[in-house]
């Protein structure tokens, strides 16, 4: 049996862990009254220039995976499956 | 006529509309989530509450747990199915509805006694009711504003899909008897075969005058028939 340090193991364990970030944010046609109301407020505030305020959810994913391209299809397949609801939001993923 | 109520962690009104079945003779069961297997039934009740505390989207987890495969399945043969409130957002969220529920408009919890109106009578679940008539009901729900695109919309005029629509007490539906920016103020739709209906207002809050008024009771005898 070949004995590794527990450095190692971290750092392989590290080399094999891709970290995503999922942005879901409802879709353009649909109405985002608490976006609003944060414009609202900001306006309020005499942020002037500000055009305006979408709201939405973040999320940071780990997956066990060293190949970035399939890590993303399995983020993408979450997204899907769960994270959003295609039906009134759109989402966006990001290697981070 | 046999019917199973499926509780959630987080389900609020299965008691609730246990009690109103078994009122209209139902012979009831309650069915925990983890089960996988249902019992014979001709009417599922997905109940209203808040199941999984709403994380993520109302009716979300809920829509992804052990016993929806099941009921999904039931649907798929025919079986009735009833989704009420967080039942109605946990139906759109597995797809047997379509369209979504989105925060109210005004973003304020709404719990009050509306009126709706009967869109379409000719159905299991409505057959008892008139054309057109007014009931008053309560509401109490934070994601109630119902949502879909245009080709649903079309399709569910169209074929006659729309169960209720929010109205003032003489059945007007306009904007001002629309308590949460509902598309059309739809309140209740039926799926494109009719054996799954979901409502946000809650019909087993109205079955006794001692309490509130039976608006709610003819929901449950049309099912009888």
């Amino acid at each position: 049996m070949k004995l590794i340090s527990v450095k190692q193991l971290q750092l392989s364990l590290k080399k094999n862990k891709l970290k995503f970030s999922v942005t879901v944010t409802l879709k353009k046609d649909v109405l985002d009254p608490q976006g609003k109301v944060v414009q609202n407020t900001l306006q309020n505030l005499g942020m002037d220039n500000l055009k305006s305020v979408r709201q939405g959810k973040y999320f940071e994913l780990e997956v066990n995976d060293s190949d970035q391209a399939q890590a993303e299809k399995k983020v993408d397949d979450m997204c899907k499956k769960l994270l959003a609801n295609l039906i009134i939001e759109d989402y966006k993923i990001n290697k981070i | 006529m046999n019917s199973s109520v499926i509780v959630f962690p987080g389900s609020n009104c299965d008691r609730d509309i246990a009690i109103a079945l078994e009122k209209m003779q139902f012979k009831n069961q309650m069915v925990w989530h983890k089960e996988t297997k249902l019992p014979k039934s001709d009417l599922i009740v997905v109940p209203g509450g808040f199941s999984y505390g709403d994380y993520l989207r109302s009716g979300a987890i809920a829509g992804k747990s052990l016993i929806i495969n099941e009921v999904i399945k039931a649907a798929n043969d025919g079986c009735l199915i009833l989704g009420i409130c967080n039942g109605f957002q946990i139906l759109t969220e597995t797809g047997l509805l379509k369209g979504a529920l989105l925060r109210n408009k005004n973003l304020k919890f709404i719990n009050k006694d509306i009126n709706i109106k009967v869109i379409n009578n000719e159905t299991k679940f409505s057959n008892k009711y008139k054309k057109n008539q007014v009931l008053n009901i309560n509401i109490a729900h934070n994601e109630g504003n119902y949502f879909t695109n245009q080709n649903h919309l079309n399709e569910l005029n169209n074929d006659n899909l729309i169960a209720f629509k929010y109205c003032d007490k003489d059945g007007k539906i306009n904007e001002i008897s629309n308590p949460n920016g509902s598309l059309e103020n739809i309140a209740g739709i039926f799926n494109s075969k009719k054996n799954i209906l979901g409502m946000m207002p809650h019909p087993e809050r109205m079955v006794d005058n001692l309490i509130s008024n039976n608006d709610g009771a003819n929901l449950f005898s049309s099912l009888l028939k």
